[in-house]
């Protein structure tokens, strides 16, 4: 938006801001060469020459606060999360990568490897396989703690390979030989009649784990290749964990989020032009609009598809026809599971999460 | 006699050939000798003490 000159102004404060700054109130301009007002304005008394109160109301908040799911299935969510300020929802994000539990494996007891890779890689990989299990089933087990039934899995994996009529089996062992044992570890600690767990009953007693047996989210990880001869016997241990332990416990792929993109035309673009500009997108955000006399003009038809690659605004004369912005407060929220738990049931827990820190600051100031 | 009882019978050990890689049982007193192929060297296994690692 060209600046406007103090003299054009108007002269009474009408309640709202002037189309200027409410501009640079709600929107980034990228313009061609750098984003300009970037920053959100926090402070209540930003505008008070204007006789604008800029406090926040939780009122207005709550009136103005939307959510839209676009698209949802078992592994992928996007939404719109709408009137919120860039810090919570960097909040979110953050917190559903580092902070929002799941199960991993962090144990690896291996009782026979006579397998080309070594243990400590095996161990390795192991631990980075996601695992179909809630983990709001269990609860963490700290390092004096004594493995139970509710703070431990067990997985046992036991494989041979072997010549079977010319044919070789179990070449490669795969993530879907891991093999739930419910009852706790098989695997007796040395010189002692004990095992490695202390299960007080079998987990599939548990009403949600009966239906849906622990096992690997996805059936076909590689985890080691093996030749005739060959085997591998271990059992792994998995417990609960935070992504900011160690990214195995991370709950997603990405979760991310970007603005709003806003394609504003400052004039009218017609004919030879409108073709250039339908032209410069690589992405395809303008159409032509047929006018009345052969006549065309440029429309903004998909700005969502927008990644403020600039092309429209470079050129001889552009940045004075398109301006491409963001819309401050309007966020495009994309979360990606890793299985353990549906994607939005994985945001909620975000939320609840930092309502738990939220509730936590309040106790230590009061 | 001795006073001692008479000591348990040797288990057979369980080796593998350096050659061929075939099973071999021996007990204390037999041929050090692959039964498949011949070869005089014989490897012993792997304990099955368990070993522990961090997925890390």
């Amino acid at each position: 938006m060209a600046p406007t000159s103090a003299l054009d102004m108007p002269d009474m404060p009408s309640g709202k801001l002037p189309p200027h700054l409410e501009l640079q109130r709600t929107r980034v301009i990228c313009a061609a060469d750098a984003a300009a007002h970037t920053e959100s304005i926090q402070y209540s008394g930003a505008y008070a020459l204007s006789r604008i109160d800029n406090s926040l109301r939780l009122r207005e908040f709550c009136d103005n606060f939307r959510v839209e799911v676009f698209s949802l299935n078992e592994d992928d969510i996007e939404f719109d999360m709408i009137g919120i300020d860039a810090a919570i929802a960097n909040a979110f994000r953050r917190i559903l990568i580092a902070e929002v539990p799941t199960m991993a494996i962090e144990k690896v007891f291996v009782a026979n490897n006579t397998s080309v890779i070594q243990e400590e890689v095996l161990a390795h990989r192991l631990g980075l396989v996601p695992l179909k299990v809630d983990p709001r089933l269990f609860e963490y087990k700290s390092e004096s703690d004594l493995a139970n039934e509710k703070n431990t899995i067990v997985l046992k994996l036991d494989v041979v390979c072997s010549r079977q009529d010319g044919r070789i089996k179990n070449a490669t062992v795969k993530s879907e030989q891991l093999q739930w044992l419910p009852n706790g570890s098989e695997y007796q600690i040395e010189k002692t009649s004990k095992t490695y767990t202390s299960f007080s009953c079998s987990q599939e007693t548990l009403p949600a784990l009966k239906d849906n047996p622990i096992a690997s989210r996805y059936p076909d990880i590689i985890l080691a290749k093996l030749r005739p001869g060959q085997c591998i016997e271990l059992e792994a241990h998995a417990v609960k964990g935070m992504g900011k332990t160690h990214a195995k416990w991370s709950p997603v792929a990405t979760a991310r989020y970007r603005m709003l993109p806003e394609v504003a035309l400052l004039e009218n673009i017609r004919d030879s032009l409108a073709e250039e500009l339908v032209e410069k997108c690589p992405v395809n955000v303008f159409d032509i609009e047929d006018l009345s006399r052969g006549r065309k003009k440029a429309v903004v038809a998909r700005p969502r598809d927008c990644t403020l690659c600039r092309e429209c605004v470079l050129g001889d004369g552009w940045d004075k026809r398109v301006q491409i912005r963001r819309v401050k407060e309007h966020f495009i929220f994309s979360v990606e599971s890793t299985g353990a738990l549906p994607p939005d049931v994985l945001f909620l827990e975000s939320v609840k999460i930092l309502e738990e820190k939220c509730q936590r600051l309040l106790v230590e100031l009061s | 006699m001795d006073g001692g009882m008479a000591p348990p019978p040797p288990e057979p050990v369980s080796y593998l050939c350096g050659d061929c890689g075939a099973d071999n049982s021996l007990k204390p007193g037999d041929v050090i000798q692959c039964r498949e192929c011949g070869y005089r060297i014989l490897y012993k296994k792997r304990t099955r003490r368990i070993v522990q690692y961090e997925a890390r």
